[in-house]
């Protein structure tokens, strides 16, 4: 299902900006010439040369789905998230289906969602905690000296309490938010050198850790 | 299998001479012991009291002994992190300083991190130094890269049984997994790796296997329901949490082969914490690790759990540790935890004999949530 969505958004981006994405009758082809159009994805680099412009949906799909295997084998790596999710428990979710009952919300331009609304906010916020659990479970991202990652003593995230923050933390001498004891954890079991607080990184660990602890209520101050 | 010091040689050598005066008759037995008894007094040797003919006089019977536990070190080679290795050599000297000596001393498995021979050969060296024989069980990391070699080419068998003092000792190989990596085209490395990740779910569940239980059945055979059994494995022998293989698959299959026996204990690592539970027959007790503590799993803790406080981040050696087993003349067991900069905790025969009731140990404060 995902698949089939992101090859229909390539397909249509192809198909509607012309800019980005070309299917054009180059002037370095020659009338006769087999490779009369190339077809290029919109990362502007992966092309494809076709004898005609497709004509049918069933010949513009199968030019999306070449040009998208093709993008897939030079970039392996892109199925990271995936290979995430086949690892690693990720907790579900907050299920936002009430939302597209209607009610109100019809002919509210600004309230009346679609599934794709939904589609957006569950693939892009899954993404960053995603990433935060790849992060989290890798001594190479985290930049350990010593080949600890985060998930040798919190397998799922567990013992990291991020409900309990703000807290005051003795050994650090102030009150502190989870970014903090991250931090302190980087610095000393992990022997990294510490994030800044908007590093891409932090972020997704912040997005991940929070994300376990789901339907846990907040409990600031707690030790 | 058994790693061999200088000391460990000369107590086999002694536990023979032993072996031999038994299989004489009685009269002879008594002669040639009361010689070696006069020998060992006359020379000032304060192990007298070996040469008794306890196996004569009471076959069956258990004589109360001890022996100590390290598990779980999980080491990296020294030039890319010391830190496990420090926390290993500390379980040594702690052993060591024990006084009298233990037995001998389990190693309850995943010596190395990632399996590699380094790793081991480091492990297999420290291990040397215990002045008491170690009787040696394989963890997954010691396993998948390349499914036991190396551990084998230095300790012998993964899954053997011994006699000691009355009780029939049992080591298992409980991480035994379906191959998950074939049908992926994984590396080794990869396998290894994705095996070591506890919280990782693309690997198969722990499982002793259908070979290794045949095996149990015929090793038991001989065995008679009166004589005490401890298993030692290195996941635990129940169904605790799957999803951190906290979890033997066909331990129920386990467990009833041990059912007829009246004391069975269960000695595992893999868990890296307080551990308690009973089952029926059979007493279970988690061990702790010299590297990390694990968090309590978020389900399926056993009710007679006490747990061990949660581990405070700010002491790298916090909830880490080793132990000691306690055997009394019933073959039943007292689990002593050595909870490094903390009180030991004890959690003895009757806590679990009377279900909770007797010698709770005392609860947790600052628990795990």
């Amino acid at each position: 299902m995902k698949t089939t969505r992101s090859l229909r958004w390539f397909l249509v981006t192809c198909g509607l900006a012309s800019a980005a994405c070309t299917a054009d009758s180059g002037a370095d082809t020659k009338e006769g010439d087999p490779a009369n159009v190339r077809v290029q994805l919109c990362d502007g680099q992966t092309s494809l040369d076709l004898e005609s412009a497709p004509k049918t949906r069933s010949e513009g799909q199968a030019a999306a789905d070449a040009l998208m295997a093709s993008w897939k084998t030079k970039n392996p790596e892109k199925g990271w998230e995936e290979a995430v999710r086949s690892r690693h428990f990720l907790a579900p979710m907050h299920d936002n289906s009430a939302l597209l009952a209607g009610g109100q919300s019809t002919g509210d331009p600004g309230r009346a969602f679609t599934e794709r609304d939904l589609l957006v906010w569950e693939r892009e916020t899954g993404r960053l905690v995603a990433e935060g659990a790849r992060i989290f479970h890798s001594g190479d991202e985290l930049g350990s000296t010593i080949a600890v990652s985060c998930d040798m003593c919190h397998p799922d995230a567990a013992n990291t309490h991020p409900e309990t923050y703000p807290k005051y933390q003795t050994q650090i001498g102030k009150s502190v938010l989870l970014r903090d004891m991250i931090n302190w954890c980087l610095q000393h079991p992990v022997r990294a050198e510490k994030m800044a607080e908007d590093d891409p990184r932090m972020r997704a660990l912040e997005a991940y850790i929070y994300a376990q602890r789901t339907g846990t209520p907040l409990a600031y101050g707690k030790h | 299998m058994t790693i061999r010091s200088v000391e460990t040689k000369y107590l086999e050598r002694r536990e023979e001479i032993l072996r031999a005066l038994v299989n004489l008759d009685r009269r002879a037995f008594l002669r040639v012991s009361g010689a070696a008894a006069a020998i060992a007094a006359t020379r000032g040797i304060g192990h007298a009291h070996s040469f008794q003919p306890v196996r004569v006089d009471a076959p069956g019977a258990v004589e109360p002994f001890r022996f100590a536990y390290i598990s779980d070190s999980h080491l990296y080679e020294r030039k890319l992190n010391d830190r496990f290795i420090r926390s290993l050599l500390r379980a040594v000297d702690d052993v060591n300083a024990l006084d009298p000596q233990p037995d001998f001393v389990l190693y309850g498995g995943d010596l190395a991190q990632l399996g590699q021979p380094a790793e081991l050969d480091l492990g297999a060296q420290i291990l040397k130094e215990l002045k008491a024989p170690v009787k040696m069980m394989v963890g997954e990391h010691d396993w998948y890269l390349d499914l036991g070699e190396k551990w084998r080419s230095l300790f012998g068998k993964d899954v053997y049984s011994f006699d000691h003092k009355g009780i029939h000792f049992v080591v298992l190989n409980s991480v035994v997994e379906d191959d998950f990596w074939t049908v992926r085209g994984l590396t080794p490395m990869e396998r290894m790796k994705t095996v070591a990740g506890l919280d990782n779910r693309s690997q198969s569940n722990f499982q002793v296997g259908p070979p290794q239980r045949e095996w149990l059945t015929k090793d038991l055979e001989p065995v008679s329901d009166d004589t005490p059994v401890i298993v030692f494995s290195h996941s635990p022998l129940y169904h605790l949490y799957q999803g951190w293989n906290f979890w033997t698959i066909d331990a129920p299959e386990v467990q009833r082969i041990l059912a007829r026996f009246r004391h069975v204990t269960v000695i595992h690592g893999h868990t890296h914490q307080l551990l308690t539970n009973r089952i029926k027959n059979i007493h279970f007790h988690g061990m702790l690790s010299t590297a990390w503590p694990w968090p309590y799993a978020p389900q399926g803790l056993p009710e007679l759990t006490v747990q061990m406080n949660r581990p405070n981040p700010f002491n790298s050696q916090d909830g880490c540790g080793d132990g000691q087993v306690l055997v009394n003349a019933e073959g039943l067991v007292d689990k002593v935890y050595n909870l490094w900069n903390r009180n030991v905790v004890t959690v003895a025969h009757e806590y679990l004999e009377s279900n909770g009731v007797q010698k709770r140990p005392a609860a947790a404060n600052v628990a795990t949530y």
